[in-house]
């Protein structure tokens, strides 16, 4: 796994022709390195888009209007290839919810307001 | 001298703006220190300015008014705080595991053995193995990730074990909402971590040990690296713990946000480099656990109470508490709650003091409809059961479960049904996929709730939902599956009136399955 969070971190992404690579230089079957990519939502096979905004969906933040912050931003992103929406369950910030990562860093108290002010200049 | 300012690095209080709340501080003329939050996480950022009478705390602190603190503008505003240390939220508590959190720097190895820490670990060093483990198990310390299994025991069975090697694990994906004890702590005092782990290999005779942290928290990786080198540095780790004849290497691994690798035999699998399935039990982890050796696999605050329980010896420790649960518990306080944050109590204290005194209700104002305790598997409680004691024991006998402390609060917008709904989703997104009723179960758990809240053949449905929760508990591995249920049925059983019309009206409305009550992959239907 340290080796594929590298991987992440330096490409971020797994491409297909890391696989083999990986596979060889750790022994092991092709289907062994794409069974532990697959299970794993940090691994991603896809390039990552310019922004990206993770929205925590799970239910301390729920209880604080999580799921209108998140309707708000996939509805706004919908089809933008610049900025990609995705749903994470908690980022260890449930008194302060509804959280969010945006490209990385903690944000806190996400209405779709304060989202929007903190992403001006993403695109619609 | 320049004015001495506390300003907490904590992800949560960086999340509202503590990291350019500190720059201003420095900009302003101040000596910027950068300490854990104190838990009081409603008022992040909480700063604190040194005086003559202790460090006065001011809430909710902007940039622009950095010199505003320091000029003492703010002093007599409702924004002071007063001396932080006699704040009442925090004098009401009895802070062990947390001690130090949020009054030291985090990395600051001299300040840790200042306020009483390694003390802990100097006496396990004058002790025997099986003496060390005697005082863990005289302290009736509980596992806090959830299932409370006693310390002293796990610990027993791998000291007792014969092996070429034994590790200590220490499960730090904190992956249930409503929890973030572990990673306060982390963030905020990661050499009480170090200790206990340092403890728990003198013990049962480990030389290696694992952190294994979830992706999630960058913060708390990085801090925790660093306290790691720190301690090498200092001869906590290494060859020669604490120049003593034992061994001990620290490595902190970092998830890759599967939920399910809180289970610890899934993240024994994914500390192998594997897919994070659970594994079957027996073999126990404690015979057979990190490749295939002996292992100890303990949570954050489990470990992270023993440096207390060594100092001060084992039937101080199980002098607090109540029944069965000795010791104090870290209580956290999230969702939509007034004073969110961290409360350690001795076991024992009433969930209502906890969401009403400690918490102030709402932070909606509206009223509390529910309170969720234990994490996502666990109960979902109306009021009316506000009066039970935090003990493993009573919540079990109520249904529900302590779990990890975490307690996130509701007001009465929250559709329980809704919720039930959710806690089927979730697992039906995170199973590991190994055992049938947790991997298929929740998926058909989502259907069948779908279909009793559009009111189709309610009966029926609430009949085979009954049906499959009691498979699921029974006939999962591990406690996603088999705790899932816990959340569906008490919502169910406080709140019908979220799941759907009652019965005589649903028959007649519709016999047909509305397209919303269908799942795209098309299941089985009663």
């Amino acid at each position: 796994m340290p080796v594929l969070h590298e991987v992440v971190a330096v490409h971020g992404y797994v491409h297909d022709d890391d696989i083999p690579v990986i596979a060889d230089v750790l022994n092991l079957s092709r289907a062994d390195v794409l069974g532990v990519v697959g299970f794993y939502h940090d691994f991603r096979r896809t390039p990552p888009t310019t922004h990206r905004v993770s929205l925590c969906r799970a239910e301390a933040c729920q209880a604080r209007g999580a799921e209108a912050t998140y309707a708000a931003a996939a509805d706004r992103w919908s089809g933008s290839t610049e900025v990609e929406v995705g749903e994470v369950f908690c980022l260890g910030n449930c008194a302060l919810g509804p959280a969010g990562m945006l490209d990385g860093s903690l944000h806190a108290r996400l209405t779709p307001e304060r989202l929007d002010a903190l992403t001006e200049g993403w695109g619609r | 001298m320049s004015t001495v300012v506390w300003v907490p690095c904590d992800a949560a209080a960086v999340s509202v703006g503590a990291d350019a709340v500190a720059e201003a501080f420095e900009a302003a003329g101040a000596t910027v220190r950068r300490n854990g939050s104190r838990g009081m996480l409603w008022m992040e950022p909480l700063v604190e300015v040194e005086t003559d009478h202790g460090r006065v705390g001011y809430a909710a602190v902007e940039p622009a008014e950095a010199t505003a603190v320091l000029a003492g503008d703010l002093a007599s505003t409702e924004r002071c705080v007063g001396v932080v240390d006699e704040h009442p939220w925090l004098t009401r508590q009895h802070r062990v595991s947390f001690a130090r959190v949020g009054v030291t720097e985090p990395t600051d190895i001299a300040a840790y053995r200042e306020h009483g820490g390694l003390a802990g670990l100097q006496r396990a060093l004058t002790l025997s193995a099986e003496e060390v483990v005697q005082e863990v198990t005289d302290s009736g310390l509980r596992g806090r990730g959830g299932a409370g299994f006693p310390a002293g025991i796990k610990w027993d069975t791998v000291r007792k074990a014969e092996a070429d090697v034994k590790f200590v694990c220490c499960n730090a994906d904190e992956g249930d909402s409503g929890t973030f004890a572990d990673r306060m702590l982390i963030e905020g005092d990661p050499f009480t971590l170090i200790e206990g782990m340092a403890i728990a290999a003198v013990a049962t005779g480990a030389t290696e040990g694992f952190v294994y942290l979830r992706s999630e928290y960058p913060h708390a990786i990085r801090t925790l690296r660093r306290a790691i080198d720190i301690a090498y540095a200092h001869g906590v780790l290494g060859t020669s713990v604490l120049g003593s004849d034992h061994a001990f290497d620290l490595d902190v691994r970092v998830g890759a946000g599967a939920y399910i690798c809180g289970e610890e035999t899934s993240m024994l699998d994914s500390l192998e480099g594997k897919r994070g399935e659970v594994r079957a039990k027996p073999p126990i982890p404690a015979l057979q656990g990190l490749f295939g050796r002996p292992t100890v696999v303990n949570n954050v605050l489990t470990l992270s109470a023993v440096p207390m329980v060594l100092a001060d010896g084992g039937a101080a420790y199980a002098a607090l508490g109540t029944g069965k649960s000795r010791g104090t518990q870290v209580f956290q306080l999230g969702g939509n709650v007034a004073r969110g944050g961290i409360v350690e109590a001795d076991f024992g204290i009433g969930l209502r003091e906890l969401v009403e005194d400690f918490g102030g209700g709402t932070a909606s104002g509206r009223p509390v409809k529910a309170v969720q305790v234990g994490g996502p598997l666990g109960a979902y409680l109306p009021p009316g059961k506000f009066d039970l004691p935090m003990d493993y024991e009573a919540f079990a006998e109520a249904d529900a479960m302590v779990g990890h402390g975490g307690i996130v609060v509701f007001d009465d917008s929250m559709d329980a049904g809704a919720m039930a709904r959710f806690a089927m989703e979730f697992c039906a997104k995170e199973s590991c996929g190994k055992c049938t009723p947790c991997r298929v179960g929740s998926t058909r758990g989502v259907e069948v709730i779908d279909r009793i809240r559009a009111g189709t053949h309610r009966e029926a449905n609430l009949v085979l939902l009954e049906d499959l929760c009691a498979t699921m508990t029974k006939g999962s591995l591990c406690a996603m599956g088999g705790l899932t249920p816990m959340p569906v049925r008490s919502a169910l059983e406080h709140w019908p009136e979220d799941f759907g019309a009652p019965p005589g009206e649903a028959e007649a409305v519709a016999d047909d399955i509305p397209e919303s009550a269908t799942s795209t992959d098309g299941g089985a239907r009663p």
